[in-house]
């Protein structure tokens, strides 16, 4: 057994994520490889969100975000939450990383902050998805107060706009894989967040959430009540020396010991982390199906159920 | 800016009315023109970055312990004690520094691959924690991961198989304290210090001890030789701790020692105006106290409770020591003073107080009679260095309801106490004679051992508490209380301020002199 995989499985694996995507019931994305014509300038990373943080657009954010998307978040979603005292211990602005399995995610997290934080911050989000049409683009930094953000390669506009919030006195809610992980495993974690940590001096919240891909995955389905586990781990700060990918590993490596918590204890997750023994948020190296039988029940699922163990196998 | 120290104001006839703490209410009372009002420092900047301060105070101990880390090795057995909910009060609002620190040192433990963790609650005779109050204390994360394998555990002073005699002082005082504590390889005890009492060898001789061993410096005799108790360099409790704690560690017990300062920023911003000198209230700070003052007073005794016992004080930590337990407490008594000293000169004739809804003792329960004596005599009166605020002879007033309620959960042997005891006698050094039959009475010790009741030999503690008050004053008076309850504790009953005054003058003589202590926010009075 161990993590070797057959060739067979491993292209099994591909073949059943590729349909995981929604194309061709949804638009194909862009091949990185191969060159796009020059897009509208207004929208895509050049898409301005400068008007969506003044006063009149922040209230009705916010009247959406405490009379729309908290009762709406309690409703489906049922969040526990662990660890949101450790936010008392920081000044504002801060970074919040998270690892991201839904377009749930954003929602539920702006719900579940305290005021202080929820109603000054702004959502770092895939400029070539959520402002690629105009609508979405006015839709995303209306409701979430999305920014987009070059998520492919390195974009210095990006990077700077991001920066330049948080100087302001924004929050930025970052997911630093770049996109939902396609079957509840973390995807590798981009530089990003670090890099801006780093540059700002701003602290880092680490944001575990849990259970929001059995609400909606990355495979679309209908939309169904779920219980979720969101868990805030103690801010971090990037040490003298640390440069930005050392801290991105330790930012990381802290989301992993929390979803170790989740599945087991803080205690035994600490004693792992000590030890260096921290299963993989990653998940095995092995075909789809063995990734999703790995991954387990979800929080609040029954582990002893058939039907919580079958209702993460569906890849 | 930084923040203003304490401050001495002298009443004239252009000074607002003065707030007084009355129960689940306030009362604005005009002082006589030239009286003082003792007003506390403002809160002190807290640490930056908390957790970070604790890190680096464990890994560089005060006194001659080593550094946390290598204390640590797999296969050890590590105890962790921290206080309990009787402070800081109100409780702070999450996260406890309590919790802050467990989490530092359980994540070095961790880090030395130690397994054998055991949590302890240090109790003393104190009622046991709700689960509530234990997460509140520990955090969820804690509580979740200790709790349900039976590490979380509260002390239990009446558990025989789990207590052990170290042995005799040289004044022939017993030590018996928690077995699994003292025979850990090390002892980490977690302090939250809110005032001058808490803290250093007191923690493990008083926090982890039986009764055997607590009746030796918890009696009418040490509270009297105790001036005060907030000032350990002349408190006979702290001598007779210190003896005790120095036989501990000679027996092989090897203590850490964790402690905490906590800034005076005791109320919610909404309840703000208590922190402020009156002349300086704001409209929001008048409308803030109208609106509260207004719907206290209209609201049911059992609502008006619980929404105060709801009360979280924004607290931070301003300072943590780690380390040899003197070296850590002497430090940490200099930062408790540099947040609550006050210099005040003189004694004065007439102290008045104004008790509010809480103390140490009823943390979400019931201000009994005993305990609203034992706040005012024991724990106000006592908040001085150097002299009493009061002279010898002089008179307290105190404000306060005082109901004749207990909380028949909390408090059972308080209801017997107050019946039987008190109805007979309340000179500490008499009520003394049954004492023993309290401690030792097989229901009350179920209770404690079960419940969320406190010890059967508790309310004689509190009232021992107020035994150098007792002793020092002429009069006791309290305005606003039950009348037959203030009888009962020995007390003088008054219906307004002026009427107290005018029988202080009785005792005192004409044209006295009078103090206020504008507390709380905490403040420690240094008379010279």
């Amino acid at each position: 057994m161990g993590t070797e995989m057959s060739g067979a499985s491993r292209l099994l694996g591909r073949v059943q994520r590729g349909r995981a995507d929604g194309f061709p019931w949804s638009a194909p994305h862009w091949p990185d490889a191969v060159e796009r014509a020059a897009p509208d300038r207004k929208l895509g990373v050049d898409y301005d969100t400068q008007w969506s943080r003044r006063y009149p657009a922040r209230l009705v954010r916010a009247m959406l975000l405490d009379n729309v998307s908290r009762p709406l978040a309690h409703l489906v979603a049922a969040p526990a939450v662990v660890g949101a005292e450790m936010l008392e211990l920081v000044e504002t602005p801060v970074i919040f990383v998270a690892n991201h399995a839904s377009h749930v995610d954003t929602g539920l997290l702006l719900s579940i902050l305290p005021r202080r934080f929820r109603h000054r911050a702004v959502v770092a989000a895939a400029a070539d998805h959520f402002f690629d049409r105009r609508w979405k683009a006015h839709l995303w930094a209306l409701g979430l107060g999305a920014i987009p953000i070059e998520r492919h390669k390195v974009n210095r506009r990006s990077a700077d706009t991001a920066a330049a919030l948080l100087d302001e006195g924004w929050n930025l809610i970052i997911f630093p894989e770049g996109g939902r992980s396609p079957d509840g495993w973390f995807q590798e974690f981009r530089g990003g967040a670090a890099y801006l940590a780093r540059r700002t001096g701003r602290p880092v919240v680490p944001v575990h959430i849990d259970g929001t891909r059995q609400i909606l995955a990355k495979d679309g389905g209908p939309l169904r009540r779920h219980r979720t586990r969101i868990s805030f781990g103690t801010p971090l700060t990037a040490t003298e020396g640390e440069d930005a990918r050392r801290f991105g590993v330790r930012i990381e490596t802290t989301i992993a010991t929390m979803a170790d918590e989740g599945r087991s204890d803080w205690w035994t997750a600490r004693r792992r982390a000590a030890a260096g023994t921290t299963p993989s948020p990653r998940g095995p190296d092995a075909a789809a199906w063995r990734r999703a039988w790995a991954l387990g029940p979800g929080p609040g699922d029954d582990p002893e159920a058939d039907e919580g163990r079958w209702a993460v196998s569906r890849h | 800016m930084s923040p203003r120290p304490g401050f001495v104001l002298e009443v004239d006839r252009s000074t607002p009315p003065t707030l007084f703490w009355h129960g689940e209410g306030f009362r604005l009372e005009k002082l006589p023109t030239g009286s003082r009002v003792l007003y506390a420092p403002e809160p002190l900047d807290p640490l930056e970055d908390p957790v970070g301060s604790i890190r680096r105070a464990l890994l560089q101990p005060m006194g001659d312990a080593e550094p946390l880390p290598e204390l640590l090795r797999p296969g050890m057995k590590l105890t962790i004690a921290f206080d309990d909910v009787s402070l800081p009060l109100p409780p702070m609002r999450s996260p406890d520094a309590r919790q802050l620190v467990i989490e530092q040192v359980l994540d070095l433990a961790a880090e030395a691959g130690v397994d054998d963790v055991v949590l302890i609650c240090a109790l003393a005779l104190h009622r046991r924690l709700t689960e509530a109050e234990m997460r509140h204390c520990v955090g969820d994360r804690i509580y979740d991961a200790f709790a349900p394998q039976g590490l979380l555990q509260q002390h239990d002073a009446e558990d025989a198989d789990n207590l052990i005699h170290l042995g005799l002082t040289d004044h022939g005082e017993d030590v018996e304290i928690n077995k699994r504590a003292a025979t850990s390889d090390l002892l980490v005890y977690v302090n939250i210090n809110l005032v001058a009492m808490d803290g250093g060898h007191k923690s493990v001789a008083t926090g982890l001890a039986s009764y055997r061993s607590l009746r030796h410096h918890h009696n009418a005799r040490t509270m009297q030789q105790s001036r005060s108790f907030m000032d350990q360099h002349r408190s006979e409790l702290h001598t007779s701790n210190w003896r005790m704690g120095r036989l501990i560690a000679e027996s092989g017990v090897k203590v850490f020692q964790i402690e905490t300062t906590l800034n005076t920023d005791t109320f919610p911003p909404q309840m703000r105006f208590l922190e402020r000198r009156e002349w300086e209230w704001s409209g929001r700070d008048r409308a803030g106290f109208l609106a509260t003052s207004t719907a206290l007073k209209r609201t049911p005794d059992r609502l008006a409770r619980q929404i105060l016992h709801s009360v979280r004080s924004p607290y931070r930590m301003t300072s943590v020591q780690a380390g040899e337990v003197e070296a850590v407490h002497a430090q940490t008594t200099e930062n408790v003073y540099r947040q609550q000293l006050v210099a005040v000169e003189g004694q004065t004739d007439i102290l008045t107080l104004g008790l509010p809804y809480i103390c140490p003792y009823n943390v979400n329960s019931i201000m009994n009679p005993i305990l609203v004596a034992c706040l005012g005599l024991g724990y106000f009166f006592n908040m001085y260095k150097g002299r009493p605020l009061v002279r010898e002879g002089g008179v307290v007033i105190m404000s306060h309801p005082t109901p004749w309620a207990f909380h028949p959960g909390h408090h059972p042997s308080y209801i017997d106490f107050f019946e039987q005891v008190l109805s007979e006698t309340t000179d500490p050094a008499e009520v003394g004679k049954y004492e023993e039959a309290y401690a030792t009475d097989p229901w009350y010790v179920h209770l404690y051992r079960t419940g969320n009741a406190y010890h059967g030999v508790h309310p004689f503690y509190m009232w021992y508490w107020c035994a150098h008050a007792l002793e020092h004053l002429g009069a006791v008076i309290i305005v606003g209380g039950d009348r037959a309850a203030v009888r009962r504790l020995g007390f003088t009953p008054a219906s307004t301020m002026a009427d107290a005054l005018e029988m202080a003058t009785d005792v005192v003589g004409r044209d006295p002199s009078l103090t206020h202590l504008h507390s709380p926010p905490l403040i420690m009075a240094d008379v010279s």
